[in-house]
């Protein structure tokens, strides 16, 4: 290990936290120390919880001293985004709206990584309510790309993200309604895991859409993503080292979609994919052209389902205080109010035959794999960003590729493959079918060594 | 309900409620909803499964969602 413990990964840090060889407070007083230099420029965080993780951070090394060692999570300070209830803190989803709101209860979410020994650092920032992708409109103000500051970290998980690229914290927890965990991974440079539907509750989470919302893990590496997984899960006995065998990149066949989410690509994103194809072929893995000929249709579906979701749970602020949205958040969930009924009925219907579509592309594949983000990390405030020479606007390139699989429901996660020329990163999804995601972290963990450049 | 006399009706509805900003918004949502209407989602458009497909039937509607 040369970088300082705190910018190791869970896997790194949990055999010294269990051995004594570090301690959780220092650990935790380390990222403190790097909130303290570098969150005033790039805004991640909206609560730091100083006094409280450290006084966690004490009791956690008290009881690993007095001989209770909780598993792999104890003592590593994980932040939760702003959306998720952490009890007696505020949540306040980077809204006015919410001013004055602090959490009766811990989510089951919250309440899961507490019993697994995770240390609370803090809440971080995103895009309001999770509505939007690029992490500026806030209450808090725009969170920064810490590899540069002059654009978007992506979102709207985008405070979580940056939190674990600056060693603010380890890991972080997001939530992903279109992509809100993988665009800011991928963005970023950082592994997030969007689990299959359902699998993880999403009670004491501010909603957005409900049938798309998930939540999930945002981490260093696929080991610590799946860690964090089989915790919030409630897989507590599972959540131990070593976690299951990892498969050997030979054995996987994996399914490459390339109509529609090869169309529109950055020039160095799509360089960066294609070495990752070919490392992965040279590691031995087989690949196959695959289709999911509506896949062009799921932006359509997506919008006639997730503006309506959103405008039902939002309908009685936009009445009693509209003023204290963000001007554009306010605008995109007014405009769901005008979805017509029969159109989210047809958006319903057209997700059945998605899901179809998907699962077929899957058969017989470990994994499908695909980029995250067919740009890397745009502008803050740009409306518009070049593509091979023509100007393509930034909300629907973000969403272009992940939005699917929320339609869907199937496991998808984004794992880091290099950087462009500007030296912003860029992110390779993979999908896995809808009722196994250990099988797709198994996929991705034999992936992840191959395509990390 | 027709997609021109939807977006007259909110683009009205719109203006009347202090929201002349969500115009361009609703216009863009024409065209997705134009877009939706006229994809042609139905089992035909479902695609061979993976490389072995010819002989693999379409799975049954799946009316669960999640």
């Amino acid at each position: 290990m040369t970088a300082p413990l705190h910018f190791h990964t869970i896997a790194e840090l949990a055999p010294l936290v269990a051995a004594r060889r570090i301690s959780s407070e220092d650990l935790t007083r380390a990222c403190l120390s790097e909130i303290d230099a570098h969150d005033r420029a790039l805004n991640a965080f909206i609560t730091v919880l100083r006094a409280s993780a450290v006084a966690q951070a004490r009791e956690l090394d008290a009881e690993l001293a007095a001989g209770r060692h909780r598993g792999p999570l104890h003592g590593i300070p994980v932040s939760l985004k702003d959306l998720i209830d952490q009890r007696g803190v505020p949540t306040t989803a980077a809204s006015r709206v919410r001013e004055g709101h602090v959490a009766a209860h811990d989510a089951p979410v919250t309440a899961r990584l507490r019993a697994a020994g995770a240390v609370f650092i803090g809440k971080t920032n995103l895009h309001e309510f999770a509505f939007g992708t690029t992490s500026d409109d806030t209450a808090f103000g725009a969170v920064r790309n810490p590899h540069d500051p002059s654009r978007s970290p992506g979102g709207s998980s985008g405070g979580s993200a940056v939190a674990i690229v600056t060693g603010m914290s380890v890991a972080s927890i997001g939530t992903d309604t279109g992509g809100s965990i993988r665009i800011p991974s991928a963005a970023c440079g950082t592994v997030g895991l969007k689990p299959a539907w359902g699998e993880v509750p999403c009670d004491g989470v501010v909603p957005l859409s409900r049938s798309l919302d998930h939540v999930g893990p945002m981490t260093r590496s696929v080991a610590d993503a799946w860690l964090l997984y089989l915790v919030l899960r409630g897989d507590a006995t599972a959540a131990r080292w070593p976690l299951p065998a990892r498969r050997s990149v030979r054995d996987l066949r994996l399914g490459v979609p390339r109509a529609y989410f090869h169309d529109v690509l950055d020039d160095d994103v799509r360089a960066c994919v294609a070495a990752s194809l070919a490392w992965l072929r040279q590691a031995g893995a087989r690949t196959v052209d695959v289709a999911i000929p509506h896949a062009g249709g799921a932006a359509a579906v997506y919008l006639h389902t997730s503006l309506p979701e959103a405008a039902a749970y939002h309908a009685g602020w936009l009445e009693s205080a509209p003023d204290r949205y963000t001007r554009n958040v306010r605008l995109r969930l007014e405009l769901g109010r005008y979805v017509l009924a029969e159109d989210y009925v047809r958006a319903e219907a057209a997700r059945a035959v998605l899901r179809r579509e998907v699962d077929a592309a899957l058969d017989g594949c470990d994994a499908l794999v695909l980029p995250t983000l067919p740009i890397p990390a745009p502008p803050i405030g740009a409306a518009t960003v070049d593509v091979a020479g023509a100007a393509q606007p930034v909300r629907a390139m973000m969403l272009r590729l992940t939005q699917l699989f929320n339609l869907t429901g199937h496991p998808a996660i984004s794992i880091p493959i290099g950087d462009t020329a500007a030296g912003l990163p860029c992110g390779l999804q993979l999908v896995g079918r809808r009722d196994d995601t250990e099988a797709l972290l198994a996929a991705a963990a034999a992936c992840e060594p191959v395509v990390i450049s | 309900m027709n997609i021109e006399d939807w977006l007259a009706n909110a683009c009205a509805d719109a203006e009347r409620r202090g929201l002349a900003d969500l115009k361009p918004l609703l216009e863009s949502l024409a065209e997705s909803t134009r877009s939706l209407r006229g994809a042609g989602w139905d089992d035909a458009g479902c695609p061979p499964a993976g490389q072995a497909a010819e002989a693999t039937p379409a799975p049954p509607p799946d009316g669960a969602p999640r």
